[in-house]
């Protein structure tokens, strides 16, 4: 229950930080060139200057700037994001709507990393030095260094087009729509590339963080008592090493979490994932500000819940931190 | 001198500095080599790689010649990665200065700020930015520099922390030196050099973060940049996949050597930490 509370507290302390993001997005969209009701004439194909108007008192952008921030908050408090004129439905609905393929996709993407992050951090640290360490740590410096978008296409030329083994995108196969366990495995292959893509600079990042980590942890007392005691190599690394050495990686989760987000917009984008990310991207081209600002507000949120996740986790490798302050 | 033999001794950290080098050529000669505007038509589209000698690299979608576009487009990588990077390490170094020096309320605030901008995905903030401002070279650059100045000025925060309670500072306040002496002349060159590594990290950030605003056709589309022509050769890909495959080898090359240099210089500066 304590670190519960530790979480807790932790949470509440994020919330002004959120509403310093949304008022600061917000006062900076006022400066955006065009508001819902230009996006809105546009897409009617035009209007005459009193229809602009009715439609502005109608949203209530006939008010001051600081009364309709106001009015803003106070919606948000009842979970209401506002309108969206592009879609014509409310902007809670189309986020929701394009909420689970960026959850998947992220989860994924950060299971493929962190696992092979780990594998192999633990085969470089055993080798220190040697080829096999060389090896994946020069590897793991391209990967680090490769644009996700770059490899994604290159990806889609080798596995889709020359290949056919996987499909070049979408979320699933529009034209022949399956149930069931096949509708699954559908999605799945779907969602193979776009990991993969997303996944290889945080497995970068994972690798590097574990085999340091693996590395000063081999080095403390503990181990070496362990070895005393006779325990074989195995059982060491299981037991011992692998629970402290994983901690910086668990941080870490928190850390790139909004990293991720973000890659899933251009990751999105690439194998056109109907995702909160390339809702992102289309609210920018279609200048449609209330979904943009919902979606900053959504992404923040969820950030903040992965770094509540991470917390939790952290107090249950760590009991230290459960019993302390 | 001790540093720089250090340096010179690690293969990575030689290898990063001639890859760099190398891209810092071809920014340097771009104007030479390529006289004419990169974006101005130059013969027959799609002709591929090495099939023409006047085109050594081929030619895009609309008949521009590719190797001028990376010649000239290592010129904006690095000038967009270079100058973003400035601005977000003097905005960080200014907030986590103040932060770290001053402490309490002041402290509290900046770093509430700090948070703020660390909780909001730099990407989705980047494209916010973006739609206010538009995308021109000048308000790209400041934009990528504006998304990446949290972890430095932490960083900056931290080293602020740990010695505004040494001794020569106590010693300069003892004298009567005013805050910003302090903050500028004291303790500040002491803790420039974590920084100064760390940009490396901003700057291979910077550079990927343009390009990928670039590919999905959000920068400034009237510059040769790596990001635009991967974004141009998507449009042709199932067949002539080299149009996007050779600016993203360029995009590869530049953050490698920028990494490497960075880690080497990190490794040079700190002796101990090397063992890892």
């Amino acid at each position: 229950m304590r670190i519960l509370s530790l979480a807790g507290r932790r949470l509440a302390a994020s919330i002004p930080t959120l509403f310093l993001i949304l008022i600061g997005v917000f006062l900076l969209l006022q400066l955006a060139p065009g508001d819902t009701v230009d996006a809105l004439m546009a897409q009617m194909g035009g209007g005459d200057a009193a229809t602009a108007q009715e439609l502005r008192k109608f949203y209530g952008l006939d008010l001051s700037v600081p009364a309709q921030l106001g009015n803003y908050l106070w919606h948000l408090v009842r979970l209401d994001l506002g309108f969206s004129s592009i879609y014509g439905k409310p902007v809670a609905t189309v986020i929701l709507e394009r909420l689970p393929p960026t959850i998947l996709l992220m989860t994924a993407s950060l299971s493929f990393a962190f696992f092979f992050g780990l594998v192999f951090g633990v085969i470089a640290s055993r080798g220190v030095n040697r080829w096999p360490d060389t090896l994946i740590s020069t590897l793991g410096l391209i990967f680090y260094a490769t644009p996700s978008f770059w490899f994604g296409l290159m990806a889609i030329v080798v596995f889709s087009v020359y290949l056919q083994w996987l499909p070049p995108g979408g979320f699933e196969d529009i034209g022949n729509v399956q149930t069931g366990i096949w509708h699954v495995l559908d999605i799945a292959a779907h969602l193979v590339l776009p990991t993969l893509t997303l996944g290889l600079i945080f497995l970068a990042i994972y690798l590097r963080i574990m085999r340091a980590s693996m590395l000063e942890v081999l080095n403390l007392d503990f181990v070496r008592t362990a070895r005393a005691k006779g325990l074989d190599e195995t059982h060491v690394i299981t037991r011992h090493v692998l629970r402290n050495a994983l901690l910086p990686m668990v941080t870490l989760i928190g850390l790139q979490a909004g990293t991720m987000l973000g890659g899933s917009v251009v990751v999105e984008s690439v194998f056109s994932l109907p995702g909160l990310g390339r809702l992102a991207y289309e609210s920018v081209v279609q200048r449609d500000l209330n979904t943009l600002l919902g979606i900053v507000f959504v992404s923040a949120l969820l950030v903040i819940i992965v770094n509540f996740v991470v917390d939790l986790l952290y107090a249950r490798l760590d009991p230290r931190i459960a019993t302390e302050g | 001198m001790d540093a720089v033999k250090r340096y010179f001794r690690s293969p990575a950290a030689v290898i990063g500095l001639i890859l760099l080098l190398l891209v810092i050529a071809m920014a340097v000669s771009a104007g030479f080599l390529y006289p004419r505007d990169p974006l101005a038509l130059a013969g027959r589209p799609l002709v591929w790689p090495f099939s023409n000698p006047r085109f050594l690299l081929g030619t895009d979608n609309s008949g521009r010649d590719i190797a001028a576009q990376i010649f000239y487009g290592a010129r904006i990588s690095l000038l967009i990665g270079g100058v973003a990077t400035m601005i977000a390490i003097l905005i960080g170094i200014l907030v986590g200065a103040f932060a770290g020096y001053y402490g309490g309320w002041v402290d509290n605030v900046l770093m509430r700020i700090t948070e703020a901008f660390q909780t909001l995905p730099n990407f989705v903030l980047l494209l916010v930015l973006v739609a206010v401002f538009g995308s021109t070279l000048t308000t790209v650059t400041i934009a990528v520099g504006v998304v990446s100045w949290p972890a430095p000025a932490r960083l900056t925060r931290a080293e602020f922390l740990s010695l505004r309670n040494r001794e020569f500072v106590q010693a300069g306040k003892t004298l009567g030196m005013k805050d910003v002496q302090l903050i500028l002349g004291e303790i500040l060159p002491n803790a420039l050099p974590p920084v100064i590594v760390y940009a490396s990290v901003v700057m291979a950030v910077a550079i990927l973060l343009e390009s990928a605003l670039a590919f999905l056709r959000l920068s400034d589309p009237n510059v040769a940049s790596w990001g635009n022509l991967i974004g141009l050769g998507r449009d042709v890909l199932r067949v002539q996949w080299y149009v996007s495959a050779i600016p993203g080898i360029a995009i590869l090359v530049t953050v490698l050597a920028v990494s490497l240099v960075g880690q080497g210089l990190n490794d040079a500066l700190n002796p101990r930490l090397k063992s890892r």
